[in-house]
């Protein structure tokens, strides 16, 4: 039972994942992150089989870290994304593939567009404007195709995701709670559901709320 | 090819070739995309479309224009169509015993040579292991291959000029899509002529 959520607006993305870890019908941890920074702006929500998740996303987030060492510049998230759908492709037809599905969402600083891409364990990539894995795409989509519209402000696009979640919690019959962050042009920001206007938080103190990026800056020659 | 879904047709007519596909991307019942396009230039008289999974679209696209352009170094001219169906074909035997799950179509005009002035517009297509087929009217593939070949076989004529083929070939897909609940959300179509290619998306059922 597990769930994410993907939405793009006009100057960021936004995306969320379930906190629940567990087998079957038991939930061993109920704070587990399913979120990864990649880079500046740059992070992933994941999902899949226990133990290939984590170590897929480990290995995804260091070799990005290394081309940013290599090339003092991220990689784009167009880029990112046709690399590690690559990564998946080559892996599923290997003798052990991993059983990864992710949402990789970015900023680009180059053109200041947001990127979504949906991508599934077979190396399947969507590029899309709003997207969910897991038990939450039946519930969910339809929630996204009646409320999304394009060019959504940050407070637009928290209330659609509010909309999904509260979309969850009628439907599914578990309850799971969400993680979420947001990617603009800043960087990317942690983003509490349950408070009221998530976004004047952010807006207010974006160091506060500023996620810590796996890619801090390196001082070249200094 | 199930799992994702998805079609392309290509068609013959009189100095000119028409190719085109539906724009969805599914999980099984699930539409994930209405953006994906199956249909891809090598050269400004040369398309081709690859229906079926989606993971093997992207790296069989990916694969192929990486050959094309080797062979545009080495040979230090454009590909044709025929040469390049062989290209496919050899491509996807390659993987004879864990092939590619895609069933590419190709069609293209083309250019004149001094052996071949006046070159006839091709279409062939392929299956899963590189069997190539080449028709003098039209071919399809995908999801809605069945449909494709009853509706094409109905519309269809010989000697059609490029705006009527045009309308046959979006009639055709049109029509065939709507009866196949794998295909659909929307519809590109390519038309190919000597001078210039013209590319329409057009209004379909997002049902």
């Amino acid at each position: 039972m597990e769930c994410s959520f993907g939405i793009t607006g006009k100057d960021y993305v936004l995306i969320a994942a379930d906190t629940s870890a567990g087998r079957s019908i038991v939930r061993m941890k109920s704070d587990e992150n399913k979120i990864k920074t990649l880079g500046p702006h740059l992070a992933m929500a994941y999902g899949g089989e226990p133990g290939d998740t984590n170590n897929f996303a480990e290995y995804i987030e260091r070799n990005l870290r290394l081309y940013h060492i290599r090339n003092h510049f991220p990689l784009l998230p167009p880029s990112a994304s046709a690399w590690i759908r690559r990564t998946l492709a080559e892996s599923i037809r290997s003798r052990k593939p991993y059983a990864v599905n992710l949402l990789l969402g970015g900023y680009d600083t180059t053109t200041d567009l947001p990127h979504l891409y949906w991508i599934d364990y077979l190396g399947t990539k969507a590029i899309v404007p709003y997207a969910a894995h897991g038990m939450g795409v039946y519930v969910s989509l339809s929630t996204m195709d009646k409320w999304w519209y394009e060019g959504m402000d940050k407070r637009e696009g928290i209330e659609v995701l509010k909309k999904c979640v509260d979309e969850v919690e009628k439907r599914l019959t578990v309850a799971l709670k969400f993680n979420c962050i947001l990617i603009d042009k800043n960087g990317i920001h942690k983003i509490d559901l349950s408070e009221q206007d998530p976004i004047a938080k952010v807006e207010a103190s974006p160091e506060e709320t500023a996620v810590e990026a796996p890619n801090p800056p390196i001082e070249v020659g200094a | 090819m199930e799992l994702n879904g998805g079609s392309v047709v290509a068609m013959i007519g009189k100095d000119c070739v028409a190719i085109a596909s539906d724009l969805r991307l599914g999980n099984q019942s699930v539409g994930v995309a209405s953006n994906f396009e199956k249909v891809f230039p090598v050269n400004d008289k040369l398309y081709y479309g690859i229906p079926g999974l989606a993971s093997d679209v992207y790296t069989l696209r990916e694969h192929l224009r990486f050959r094309v352009n080797m062979y545009r170094m080495k040979e230090e001219r454009e590909i044709t169509p025929k040469t390049f169906t062989h290209l496919v074909s050899s491509t996807l035997y390659e993987k004879r015993f864990g092939p590619f799950f895609v069933e590419p179509v190709v069609a293209g005009i083309p250019s004149p040579t001094p052996l071949d002035p006046h070159p006839r517009p091709f279409i062939s297509t392929m299956d899963t292991i590189g069997c190539i087929t080449t028709p003098k009217d039209f071919a399809v593939a995908g999801t809605a291959a069945d449909k494709l070949y009853g509706v094409a076989e109905g519309l269809w004529e010989p000697d059609l000029e490029p705006e009527d083929l045009f309308e046959t070939i979006s009639q055709t897909l049109l029509n065939a899509v709507d009866r196949d609940a794998l295909s659909g959300w929307g519809v590109v179509v390519h038309l190919i002529t000597a001078d210039k290619v013209v590319t329409r998306t057009l209004r379909a059922r997002m049902d």
